[in-house]
């Protein structure tokens, strides 16, 4: 006998354990074959059992041999609970469960390193938006409206808006005319596909979010516009008329800008905006991170990097104030595009949010064309964990401060507020963006969801969450061909497609019982709560 | 729901016809007040039509105030008229015990002073006028202008016009043009400054409906003018908006309508005006109204205007003849004071339109 070694890793130390039903099982073997983190594995067990072959009781004992699935004590191949295995599994011998005895977060940074791993926070699942409804509803004094035959305008601006003063409008024979320029708006469907780059997804899974935009503009008139996140765009793509539908970002990494502006002279339409990307409500200060598992042959073309981890930096070098990044940044952008294209800033929610948008909305050469506030519920491909689980900031309350101080100062609209993280974290896009448009946002941006639909299950119940690792196991974010042929990309964009309709008639839905039929940005009185405290921080009625 | 109507004449009227307009349309109000504005005036206020006209109600106390504060800021007072009441018992009236119509001559240090600033100061007494007498309820300063006058009272309208005798055309009280409304507010407080017709500065709108974009109107419009002030009712936010688009911006009349009613996206990228379109609704983003509504407006030139909202939620007709033009919320207000007016040309303005009656009383229609 020997002595146990406690301080060995068990199957018991990790977040998942697998379940096990030998006599269900075949050993056919798609489970470990199926298996992308390499968590189990056909292996042999010696057994002792008891059997009676006669035709009466004739008990003897044998020790035997048999082939079993096993999981593996160990770190690095721990089960992410991604249910592969019981996806794939003919006889529903097999499945992982939570494991309330994990001791992953003690054991998992034996290597010195912080872990790391993709998906969103799982510390701070409380939402806000849940507690809110939608509750002045047009009854007597009003009629509602028929969300099915009255007309709906679901649009909202992207780009720098002037006060109704500051238009540059002559008279002529009573006619207004536009005697001067003004900066470009882009009047979009209300929720913007959101940044997730070409190396933190997958080409396919890119691609197939791309294809849902185009169709969702084509087939449907829906005007959704797609970020395509820091890490360039397919050349092809650029080349396109459907380039249109692109809002290309520029993050600190800078990774894509290069072959971006070799493209600029070749493109047929302009894009339908820039991004400028200084911080992510996943991981705040943090930066970017694609580690050198997922920097693929194809990523490091369309980066022009070599294989290698690929941090983007915390903050935009060259840059310390937000004079500079309006006037090297912002300028510049607007420049690259001959002042046709709406340039904004995505920012990650923090304390110092409404500095930031009141710099903004003050800046005299009135060149930021949206500001999009990014909180502690967004997703990231990689992040250190104690950034997504103890940094950042919720986005509800910041873009009602926001809001409410572009009113102050009767500058509501200027630069379009546009809201991220968590929205559609329970599956209800509509009602999550409605309730953050009531309380001041333009519109709103959506990511995981979309991943989602595309077949992510990863949740911020710590289920999968393995973006970072290059195995997802998906296909949506590995750049490992064989994973990657796992997503059916047009069933993927399907699901898109599909959602995005449901979802503009639930926005329709929200609509017509308030008696509204252009969105209701700042529409603060169509809220109540049942929680005193959000109602006073967000000044909407209080009800019981 | 509200009934709003309006009368316009070449001929100066008694303000009866204006009850008579709106009696019959009572079905659809509640009777709980009686709201006017008159414009040109003749009558006793025939001769005095370049001095401000103050309309206040108060008590003693708020009219000592009131006088005192006018004589300080060297205001001279050149007429006063008002109107004899017939208290009954039985009428259903919330009198103040003083009703005042008084014109006053400029202070002497704004003899020569421009257009602009005359008017700015007028707008600056009853804004202050306003404030002094609001803290002890002593009393209401409806209007302060040249030519205007506004009488707002809670009741019943018919107890009203009893109150104040306005059944009989005595020649004192007459006016070529009177908007007016029967109906206090009955969705918030029973105040009278919540009774429409609202003014500021020579423009005079009343509304019928529900401005469902109120919350976001009236956080826009705070920080627009100083006179933007009150809101007691969502519908002074379409005053304050045609106050805004006119004579703050200088914009025609007809861009208006875009303001607070644009046209769907998909049609004003078919426009060739699109520019100037696109421009207005991103900019007056916070002045659209949404919900059921009809606005009946007068400028300071005497023009009248009508428009619905985008769906046409609410009703309205204009109809009239050679000599008077009326709007009114329901055809039956029409028939009692113009019998005999051509019923075939009557006009029910459709959700796209702005209907203006030019002070020479030509009718334009202007399609959004």
């Amino acid at each position: 006998m020997e002595t146990v070694k406690t301080q060995d890793v068990t199957v018991n130390d990790l977040p998942w354990k697998i379940a096990y039903i030998p006599e269900r099982c075949t050993m056919c073997g798609s489970c470990v074959a199926t298996c992308t983190f390499n968590a189990i594995e056909a292996t042999m067990e010696r057994r002792s059992i008891t059997v009676s072959t006669a035709s009466f009781p004739e008990p003897t004992q044998r020790h035997i041999a048999t082939p079993i699935i096993k999981q593996k004590g160990s770190i690095i191949n721990a089960c992410v609970g991604c249910g592969m295995c019981e996806k794939i599994c003919p006889n529903q011998a097999i499945r992982p469960t939570r494991n309330q005895d994990s001791r992953f977060n003690l054991l998992a940074r034996s290597s010195g390193s912080p872990i790391k791993r993709g998906g969103r926070t799982n510390l701070n699942k409380d939402r806000t938006l849940d507690k809110i409804v939608i509750g002045r509803i047009s009854q007597m004094t009003d009629p509602s409206l028929d969300s099915e035959r009255h007309t709906f305008d679901v649009r909202a601006p992207f780009g720098r808006v002037l006060l109704p003063r500051e238009l540059p409008f002559a008279i002529e024979n009573g006619e207004l005319q536009m005697a001067d320029k003004v900066p470009p708006v882009h009047w979009i469907y209300p929720i913007i596909f959101s940044d997730m780059s070409i190396g933190a997804l997958s080409t396919r899974a890119w691609e197939a979010i791309a294809i849902a935009t185009a169709y969702l503009n084509e087939k449907y008139n829906m005007p959704v516009r797609m970020c395509s996140g820091e890490g360039g765009m397919p050349v092809k793509l650029m080349e396109s008329d459907f380039l249109k539908y692109m809002i290309m970002q520029v993050a600190s990494g800078h990774f894509g800008w290069n072959r971006i502006i070799k493209a600029i002279p070749k493109m047929k339409v302009d894009p339908a905006g820039i991004l400028i990307k200084i911080g992510q409500g996943a991981k705040p200060g943090d930066g970017g991170l694609l580690p050198a598992a997922k920097v693929a042959e194809h990523i490091q073309a369309i980066r022009g990097v070599p294989k290698a981890d690929l941090l983007s930096p915390p903050n935009h070098q060259g840059l310390y104030s937000i004079e500079e990044s309006v006037q090297k940044m912002h300028m510049s952008f607007n420049a690259a595009f001959n002042f046709r294209v709406p340039v904004a800033i995505k920012c990650a929610a923090s304390a110092t949010s409404v500095s930031v948008y009141n710099n903004l909305l003050r800046d005299p050469y009135k060149i930021c064309g949206g500001f999009f506030l990014d909180g502690i519920q967004g997703g990231t491909g990689a992040a250190n964990e104690v950034s997504l689980d103890h940094t950042g900031h919720p986005v509800v309350s910041k873009v009602r401060e926001c809001y409410l101080a572009a009113v102050k100062q009767g500058r509501q609209g200027q630069i379009p507020l546009w809201a991220g993280s968590g929205v559609g974290l329970t599956g209800n896009v509509a009602a999550d963006a409605m309730k953050i448009i009531c309380l001041g946002a333009n519109g709103v941006f959506i990511g995981k969801i979309l991943i989602q639909l595309c077949g992510c299950i990863g949740n911020e119940a710590g289920r999968c969450n393995a973006c970072n690792t290059g195995f997802c196991p998906t296909g949506i974010c590995t750049q490992d061909p064989r994973l990657v042929k796992r997503l059916d990309v047009d069933r993927a964009a399907q699901n898109i497609v599909n959602y995005m309709l449901a979802v503009d008639s639930e926005m329709r839905k929200i609509m017509a019982p308030i008696g509204n039929s252009a969105l209701p940005v700042g529409r603060s009185d169509a809220l109540v709560t049942m929680d005193k405290d959000m109602a006073d921080k967000l000044s909407i009625q209080y009800s019981c | 729901m509200c009934r709003i109507g309006a009368i316009k004449s070449k001929e100066a009227f008694h303000p009866s016809q204006a009850l008579y307009l709106m009696l019959p349309q009572q079905e659809g109000h509640d009777n709980s007040g009686f709201a006017m504005v008159m414009q040109d005036l003749y009558g006793v206020f025939g001769e005095y039509k370049d001095k401000p006209l103050m309309s206040l109600v108060c008590t003693t106390k708020g009219l000592k105030k009131v006088d005192d504060y006018m004589e300080t800021h060297n205001f001279v007072a050149v007429q006063e008229w008002a109107p004899k009441v017939n208290p009954q018992p039985g009428l259903d009236i919330q009198a103040m015990p003083h009703y005042v119509f008084r014109n006053y001559d400029y202070p002497c240090s704004y003899q020569n002073a421009s257009q602009e600033d005359k008017e700015a100061l007028l707008l600056d007494t009853r804004l202050n006028l306003r404030s002094m007498l609001e803290k002890d309820g002593e009393g209401y300063v409806f209007s302060f202008w040249p030519d205007v006058l506004t009488l707002k009272e809670i009741g019943d309208p018919r107890d009203i016009a009893t109150y104040f005798g306005l059944w009989e055309d005595s020649g004192e009280m007459m006016a070529k043009n009177v908007v007016v409304q029967c109906r206090q507010n009955t969705n918030y407080e029973i105040v009278r400054y919540a009774a429409h017709p609202f003014f500021i500065q020579g423009y005079t709108l009343c509304a019928n409906g529900e401005n469902t974009f109120y919350t976001k109107n009236k956080e826009y419009q705070k920080t627009l003018s100083r006179g933007y002030i009150g809101f007691e009712s969502d519908s002074q936010c379409f005053l304050y908006t045609l106050h805004y688009a006119l004579r703050e911006l200088k914009w025609p009349i007809k861009y208006y309508k875009h303001v607070i009613t644009p046209l769907p996206f998909e049609e004003v990228e078919k426009r060739p005006d699109k520019a100037v379109l696109t421009a207005i609704r991103q900019s007056f983003g916070h002045l659209e109204i949404n919900g059921p509504n009809t606005i009946i407006g007068m400028l300071p030139d005497g023009s009248m205007i009508t428009c619905c909202d985008s769906k046409k939620l609410r009703p309205v007709v204009v109809g009239g003849d050679e000599t008077t033009i009326a709007i009114s919320s329901e055809v039956c207000g029409l028939n009692t004071i113009l019998p005999n007016r051509n019923r075939e040309q009557d006009m029910y303005p459709n959700e796209r339109e702005i209907v203006v009656i030019t002070p020479e009383l030509e009718v334009q229609r202007w399609k959004q």
